[in-house]
């Protein structure tokens, strides 16, 4: 199809390149400043998409991000779905296809990058039309830091969808000047394609780039897509312009119908005639220019339909000598067609009363209600906007700390106004920074203004048509009508707010740019209240749909989070390991060997520990190095156990609990020498553990001379383990005593390899003979290689976090956080023992005196054993009791406790689990019932030591 | 988000801070001497107004000392960031 309404010349198109592109598969060409909602009216097309709810024809009827209706999928390049024509720029092999309101995911991953840059600035500018670059000429020419941010292919605003002069030529070469002054200050960042999207706290506005959607396929790969802006500004100032309103009459929603200034900016900016015939309907003088210039470019203009009973006097010689009829006293009832407009319905207007309609044949009705002031950030930053009566708009009101509005955002509605106004933004912006403005800081002298005729509120034309307002639309996006406003008002609802998630109106694409102020006004017309006392409904961010990939930015897939790895993770892998994250850490779960699941490899590897030996990478274990002449004194405090009679050379397992009296973490702590330890912590628990020692040390006793350092990473920890631990360690490592009596449990000792510190602990957490292999992480690979061949002989079987959980499980060592959940005190584990009864005081200790922590029905840790000697029960199964007939009570049945832990057993050989059960050490011997798959499965309650109760596997 | 003005590092954004609670409530100097009530008091009772507060904050993610701040709870504001071993200061 050729460009049948495209205009012979002028526009900011490059008609000397032409781009081709399909729109509902079919073949259509633009050019290079088109954007696809142009390029379709240039071809003549104007109905797009049918609407969401109702499925009736929907058009362009604005020119950017405003348009409530032109939706469209975006096929090629890549997928994406619910954009605006009218925003989406042109390129050639675009491949795009109209949307009934509901968009489609792309089913292929976007390979894309999305990246986010953070940016420091005295002023930062929202907009770049007259107000926003007086604003930013302002700042930067005081040598203020400065970023000016507009969402348009270029800069200008409204001046590049007019006629306007600036110092006598046209006032795009005053924008090409400012521009290059902007791109000649070194501290102002100049942005277009960037839409502010929202506004924060303290000057804080984020920004959306759209770096390379304008290119399709000829975006470079190594340029991100898009780029979130992340702007922290001492002043923001809002020039973000506003946004023409529509009023409201019966079938209000065909394609052809437009915004006034749309059709204003379709000619100037684009070249294109949206129509042949034009009726233009509106309540202000806003929209003559629009008559008159389209009348000029060759378009028929029927009619000025003006709804004001006095019309526009002074514009009346200009319409005259442009042939153009100017009704006044009358308003556009409805209209007729199906896939295009093809008559406006014409009616006088008078005492509110609506007369007999004549219809008056066009391809195109703009329309013209007033214009919103684009509030929205200004809104978001939490400024409280006020209604004005004459503008029929809610304008800013107080200025918010560190942020305004200028030019038409605040309600200005003349250029030189606007010029002037931005400047004075900008120059109060100056003032809050203690900067002077610029000698030569001169506004370009605009034509006099000349005061319009006062403009009419009119929400909505009363409904001649019979249809009771269900074809008035306030939001064409839902679907959503004036009956609908009435329903709403009907059934008792008050507040806006209601109103609108009633009525659904604004919440779709558009967040109602064209739809919400309607809605203030026609609900309070229909409440009869005054529209402020209506107000508007609350403006969030964003302002424009942001895509979550932008948002992601870099932050998905492994960067995501970080991975944290040891310093043998290498070798885990060669293995073949099978790995599970616990918290960031990356950690082998186990070794499967050919044709093993998890379950034959865990129980393998078990059996090696019990039997052999095996060796754990437990590089991740929490690590804190406390120092100072009052350490001693700080873990006495910190830990339930008395720590300060430790001797150098010793190791003490140690209990952690909030003043609450509950665990919050445990591990051993050495005594490295008088003034220092190293405290060891659970993997999950050592960024805790260390901000906890911390916390006490700043606020409650600065007076302790002693400093905690986390050096989890500077050492590895590799656990040699089993009845034949002695011989791989005492083989790797010729220099040290091994032998029981020089070496014994809860003990350490310091050795060299070749030359390297190495530092050996016996400790266990499997219950067997065991030592600790600790070393500087640079060496850990040629250690832990030494250790693997030093075990060879004895089958060292590296094991990986299962089969520790199954070993201290069958010793029944709880895992802090899966064991416990923040209610569980030592004595509820067992662990009495480990709390001093010597210490005055100690972190919690005050609360194990409360009742509630001396309650013989709390819950304590026991051991279950399912009696059919085969059932793996799943963690978190509930506890239950029978009555002593075998009879389960009645709904709700008791529940006296949870499964905590859950594993299979090589050395017991059956499955056996760990309980939080109520009262449970009285219940030792007792047969309880687990609920399982509709069935309740035996257990007998344990201790919850099962192997090796008298501990004498630990010495070998 | 907010600027939080850490008194060692200056303003910094929120994210790098965590919260700590009510400012001003020290560990009893002899828990063993308080009956259940007052050591209840202790450890779960704070206050929760609307208005100024005092709070602890913590400059978690970046110089990680402890300060304390006066907040307004229903407007978020920070209306004062002092030490630890400083009183609360006389807000306007």
């Amino acid at each position: 199809m050729t460009s049948t309404h495209r205009t012979v010349e002028g526009g900011r198109i490059d008609r000397t390149t032409t781009l081709g592109f399909t729109f509902d598969g079919e073949a259509l060409t633009g050019h290079p400043g088109d954007t696809l909602a142009s390029a379709l009216l240039a071809a003549g097309r104007h109905s797009i998409a049918t609407s969401v709810k109702l499925g009736r024809p929907r058009g362009v009827a604005g020119a950017w991000a405003e348009d409530p209706c032109g939706l469209v999928q975006i096929e090629e390049p890549f997928p994406e779905p619910m954009l605006l024509a009218t925003t989406v720029e042109l390129y050639d092999g675009l491949a795009a296809s109209g949307l009934p309101g509901q968009g489609r995911l792309a089913d292929v991953p976007d390979s894309a990058r999305y990246d986010a840059v953070h940016h420091h600035v005295d002023v930062l500018v929202v907009g770049a039309g007259p107000a926003g670059l007086a604003a930013a000429l302002t700042a930067a020419r005081a040598g203020a830091r400065v970023a000016l941010v507009d969402e348009q292919s270029e800069a200008g605003g409204s001046l590049l969808s007019g006629t306007d002069q600036l110092d006598g030529v046209p006032a795009t070469a005053w924008v090409e000047a400012a521009v290059q002054e902007l791109a000649g200050s070194p501290e102002v960042l100049h942005l277009q394609r960037t839409t502010a999207f929202g506004s924060y706290d303290d000057g804080f506005v984020l920004a959306l780039e759209r770096r390379t959607d304008h290119l399709g396929a000829a975006a470079p790969e190594h340029l991100s897509r898009q780029r979130v802006w992340r702007l922290r500004a001492r002043s923001v100032v809002v020039a973000t312009g506003a946004h023409e309103r529509p009023v409201v009459f019966a079938d209000n929603d065909r394609p052809g119908i437009m915004l006034a200034g749309a059709a204003r900016t379709f000619l100037h900016r684009y070249g294109v005639l949206p129509g042949r015939e034009a009726v233009v309907f509106t309540t202000n003088d806003s929209a003559y220019d629009a008559a008159l210039d389209l009348s000029r470019a060759g378009v028929r203009v029927q009619a000025v339909v003006d709804a004001r009973p006095d019309g526009a006097p002074h514009r009346r010689a200009e319409c005259d000598d442009a042939g153009i009829p100017v009704l006044p006293g009358s308003v556009v009832t409805g209209t007729r067609g199906v896939e295009r407009v093809t008559h406006a319905l014409v009616a006088p207007l008078a005492g509110g009363e609506v007369g007999a309609s004549s219809a008056v044949g066009c391809d195109l009705l703009l329309v013209s209600g007033g214009w919103n002031p684009a509030v929205h950030l200004y809104s978001q930053a939490r400024g409280r906007l006020r209604y004005d009566e004459e503008l029929g708009a809610f304008l800013p009101g107080d200025d918010v700390d560190g942020l305004a509005a200028a030019g038409a955002a605040a309600g200005v509605t003349d250029l030189a106004g606007c010029l002037a106004d931005g400047q004075r933004v900008g120059r109060a912006a100056l003032a809050s920074l203690q900067l002077e403005p610029a000698a030569d800081d001169r506004l370009p002298s605009a034509p006099e203004f000349r005061t319009p005729a006062a403009p009419m509120v009119l929400w909505r034309v009363p409904d001649t048509s019979g249809a009771e307002g269900t074809t008035q639309f306030v939001d064409l996006q839902r679907d959503a009508t004036v009956a609908d406003i009435a329903r709403a008002v009907g059934a008792g609802l008050r507040s806006i707010e209601h109103v609108k998630r009633y009525t659904t109106i604004g919440t779709a694409h558009d967040q109602g740019k064209t739809s919400g102020v309607l809605t203030s006004g026609i609900t309070a017309e229909l409440l009869g209240v005054p529209v402020r006392a209506t107000g508007t409904t609350t403006f969030r961010p964003p302002y424009t749909p942001v895509s979550f990939a932008a948002l992601a930015g870099r932050d998905r897939g492994r960067l995501f989070d970080p991975e944290r790895v040891t310093a043998v993770h290498g070798w885990h892998v060669a293995q073949g390991a099978v790995f599970e994250d616990v918290g960031q850490w990356v950690r082998p779960r186990y070794y499967p060997q050919p044709g093993e699941d998890m379950n034959a490899a865990v129980l393998r590897e078990c059996a090696a520990v019990r039997t052999s030996v095996g060796i754990l990478d437990g590089s991740t274990l929490g690590k804190i190095d406390v120092q100072g002449p009052d350490a001693a004194v700080l873990l006495d405090r910190i830990y339930t156990n008395l720590m300060s009679s430790l001797k150098v050379g010793s190791v003490r397992y140690g209990v952690l609990c909030g003043v609450d009296g509950m665990v919050i973490d445990d591990g051993t702590v050495l005594r490295l020498a008088e003034d220092r330890f190293l405290a060891l912590t659970t993997t999950g628990g050592a960024a805790k553990v260390l901000d906890w020692m911390e916390e006490w040390v700043q606020t409650e006793w600065p007076d302790l001379r002693v400093h905690c350092t986390s050096v989890t990473e500077q050492w590895v920890t590799f656990p040699v383990v089993g009845p034949r631990s002695r011989d791989v360690i005492g083989a790797v490592f010729p220099g040290v005593d091994v032998a029981n009596e020089a070496f014994p449990f809860m003990t350490w000792r310091d050795t060299t390899l070749d030359g390297v510190p190495v530092r050996l602990a016996r400790i266990s957490f499997s219950g067997e003979l065991a030592y600790e292999v600790h070393l500087n992480a640079w060496y850990a690979m040629a250690v832990w290689t030494r250790l693997i061949e030093a075990g060879r002989r004895y089958g060292i079987t590296p094991y990986g976090t299962e089969t520790m959980h199954v070993l201290r499980a069958e010793k029944g060592y709880p895992i802090i956080g899966q064991d416990t959940d923040g209610t569980v005190t030592p004595h509820d584990l067992g662990m009495a023992w480990a709390v001093s009864k010597k210490k005055p005081d100690f972190i919690g200790k005050r609360s194990f005196a409360r009742p509630a922590n001396t309650d013989p029905r709390r819950k304590q840790l026991v051991g279950l054993l399912p009696t059919d000697g085969s059932t793996v029960l799943p963690e978190g199964s509930q506890v239950v009791e029978l009555h002593p007939d075998g009879v389960l009570p009645p709904p709700p049945v008791p529940m006296l406790g949870h499964v905590t832990s859950s594993y299979r057993s090589a050395e017991l050989g059956r499955p056996f689990a760990l309980a939080l059960v109520r009262a449970g050490r009285s219940r030792i011997g007792e047969t309880l019932h687990v609920p399982l798959d509709g069935s309740l499965v035996p257990v007998e309650v344990t201790a919850s030591v099962l192997v090796d109760p008298e501990g004498a596997r630990r010495d070998g | 988000m907010q600027l939080i003005a850490c008194p060692w590092c200056g303003p910094r954004e929120e994210v790098e801070f965590s919260y700590g609670g009510q400012a001003h409530v020290p560990h009893p100097a002899a828990p063993a001497d308080l009956n259940d009530e007052e050591w209840a008091h202790y450890v779960f009772f704070r206050a929760n107004p609307k208005g100024r507060f005092a709070e602890r904050w913590n400059h978690s993610a970046g110089c990680r000392r402890w300060f304390n701040a006066v907040r307004d709870t229903a407007t978020y504001r920070f209306e004062a960031v002092y030490r630890l071993d400083d009183p609360r200061p006389v807000t306007p």
